[in-house]
């Protein structure tokens, strides 16, 4: 089967974001930007399925400006087989990309498509089961381990209680969480192959399907400073303080 | 003007996090009605329909809803959602798996962990793991909000006398089976509701050394936390986990004890109201949060800190 894994240029989680003085957003020009890490782990995923025999064919998705076709680029350097680009410039909300990921899964016929659970940009964690819901498949959020049966799929996922696992029917939308793998480096070689792997451009107007964001950003600030705190000297004193003065702890 | 609230509940109670979250309805004024969603879930919608300020609880009571797979309780809340202006959820794991699939299936933009109610279709939601805060209005007919249950404070769960309305389900699904769950007990309060937290980081070095935390732990009657890195290391399970992909804590009192302060850590942490911060490097960024740093060797400062709180 096939393996569609969408992944979004964000900012390197290395970076420490500026907001942009204008307060109409957060600086991104000049800024090194990467794949978000929850998309790594999805390709990683991928390419393991195809290592493992259980996938024929490993497709990236980006949605974005066309240097989104790097963040695709590590993506086949990983081992994905080709890439598709929707070249769409400014933003796009996680409603839009679902109903572009299902015009091409619907052109495509993966049998499962793997998510980051969620972007480190706008933190929304709505694409997968968003794209799930558009498709009427079944849906695996926060996947910390996956494996794949006849036609069926067992997921454990990481919830607030702890682990909890499922069967889902495939074909299946999967939104993978940090511990699912640990994603492997490009090698040279896989980067200087991966440059001849084809890469498809598209545009949304392609698919029928209107871009324009639902939510207006209204202003974006940075949030309000914690004010310097004081070192203590030694455990007492930490202790003494808390009662004290924090009065925290009685 | 009304808003649904969508319960988490297990059926014979209602967790925590709806009291909060019904919080976030009421900063949008108008009526609350709080939906329980389950199968065997007669006594939770008697609780719901307690909570102050819940006017109307709506109860779906069916086989299909049991453990909350989303394929099924989704098209629940579709049925349910004529009429309100806007749909609340907590932004847990339960309200982040479901809400999503709800709004897609209405063909709208969810608004996802919201940290302030402006009125007028207008939140306030943390982006870049909180460390830019963006103001945003919707133009949807009904704005579907999950909530960030550190950001208000909860409702009394008890004073109201709402009217139970049962609706009828929407059916099976064969998408999706649950299978078990590995969930761990413990007489300590909950992590994201804790009045105090101690977590520790990297420098915990293994598994074992948190028995060292647990410790103050019990003498505070705190709940234990982790970062990410001890997280990945294997010390602790996940749901020990605090930062932007794990949970969002804002306790009275937060305790750091080997956490370097990676912005990931910061992000789910940096709004508790006192932060103590004990690291051997005094160089380390979560010193720049903390209002009281300890510049030691965990494995000195906290038996000491146990025996002096006594």
């Amino acid at each position: 089967m096939k393996v569609l894994v969408p992944v979004k240029r964000v900012v390197d989680y290395n970076v420490k974001i500026r907001v942009k003085a204008d307060q109409t957003g957060v600086e991104t020009a000049n800024v090194k930007m990467s794949m978000n890490p929850f998309d790594e782990i999805a390709v990683e995923q991928a390419v393991r399925m195809k290592e493992a025999g259980q996938a024929d064919e490993v497709i990236a998705v980006s949605i974005g400006p066309q240097q989104s076709q790097e963040t695709i680029r590590t993506a086949l350097a990983m081992g994905a087989d080709r890439g598709i680009l929707v070249q769409h410039d400014g933003e796009i909300q996680p409603l839009a990309v679902a109903k572009l990921l299902k015009a091409i899964v619907d052109a495509e016929g993966p049998g499962i498509v793997l998510c980051g659970k969620q972007a480190i940009d706008d933190d929304a964690n709505q694409t997968a089961q968003m794209l799930s819901a558009l498709l009427g498949w079944s849906q695996a959020t926060f996947v910390s381990k996956l494996e794949i049966g006849d036609g069926e799929a067992t997921a454990t996922r990481e919830v607030d209680g702890g682990l909890e696992t499922i069967k889902v029917k495939l074909p299946a939308v999967c939104s993978v969480d940090l511990r699912l793998n640990e994603p492997r480096y490009a090698s040279l070689p896989n980067i200087m192959k991966a440059k001849k792997k084809p890469i498809d451009m598209k545009t949304p107007a392609d698919f029928g399907v209107d871009p324009t964001p639902r939510l207006t950003t209204v202003k974006v600030v940075e949030p309000p400073p914690r004010q310097a705190g004081v070192k203590v000297a030694d455990v007492a004193e930490l202790v003494s303080k808390l009662r004290n003065e924090a009065k925290v702890i009685s | 003007m009304s808003n649904l609230v969508i319960a988490e509940h297990d059926g014979a109670e209602i967790k925590p996090h709806t009291l909060n979250t019904i919080a976030a309805a009421q900063a949008a004024g108008g009526d609350i009605h709080v939906a329980v969603i389950g199968s065997g879930c007669q006594a939770a919608a008697d609780a719901a329909a307690k909570i102050a300020g819940v006017s109307k609880v709506l109860m779906v009571d069916s086989a299909e809803y049991e453990n909350q797979m989303a394929e099924a309780v989704a098209p629940a809340i579709v049925k349910l959602a004529d009429g309100y202006s806007t749909i609340f959820a907590p932004a847990n794991t339960f309200g982040k798996n479901v809400m999503p699939r709800v709004a897609a299936l209405m063909d709208i933009q969810q608004l996802s962990e919201v940290s302030a109610v402006l009125g007028e279709k207008t939140y306030e939601r943390p982006i870049y793991a909180g460390n830019a805060i963006a103001t945003v209005k919707s133009s949807e007919p009904t704005d579907i909000v999950t909530v960030r249950m550190t950001s208000f404070e909860p409702v009394a769960a008890e004073g109201g006398s709402a009217s139970i309305e049962t609706v009828s389900g929407t059916g099976a699904q064969d998408l999706s089976s649950f299978v078990g769950q590995s969930v761990v007990s413990s007489d300590r309060p909950e992590l994201t509701s804790a009045k105090i937290v101690i977590s520790g980081g990297r420098g915990m070095q293994n598994g074992e050394n948190f028995g060292m935390l647990e410790k103050v732990a019990d003498k505070l009657g705190a709940a234990v936390g982790a970062s990410r890195a001890a997280v990945d290391a294997g010390f602790v399970p996940n749901d020990y986990q605090v930062g932007q992909t794990g949970k969002v804590v804002a306790p009275d009192l937060y305790i750091a004890v080997g956490i370097s302060g990676a912005i990931q850590h910061l992000a789910g942490m940096k709004d508790s109201k006192v932060i103590v911060a004990i690291n051997k490097d005094d160089e380390a960024p979560i010193f720049q949060v903390a209002d009281y740093g300890l510049v030691a060797d965990l494995f000195d400062a906290v038996p000491a800190l146990e025996k002096e709180l006594g």
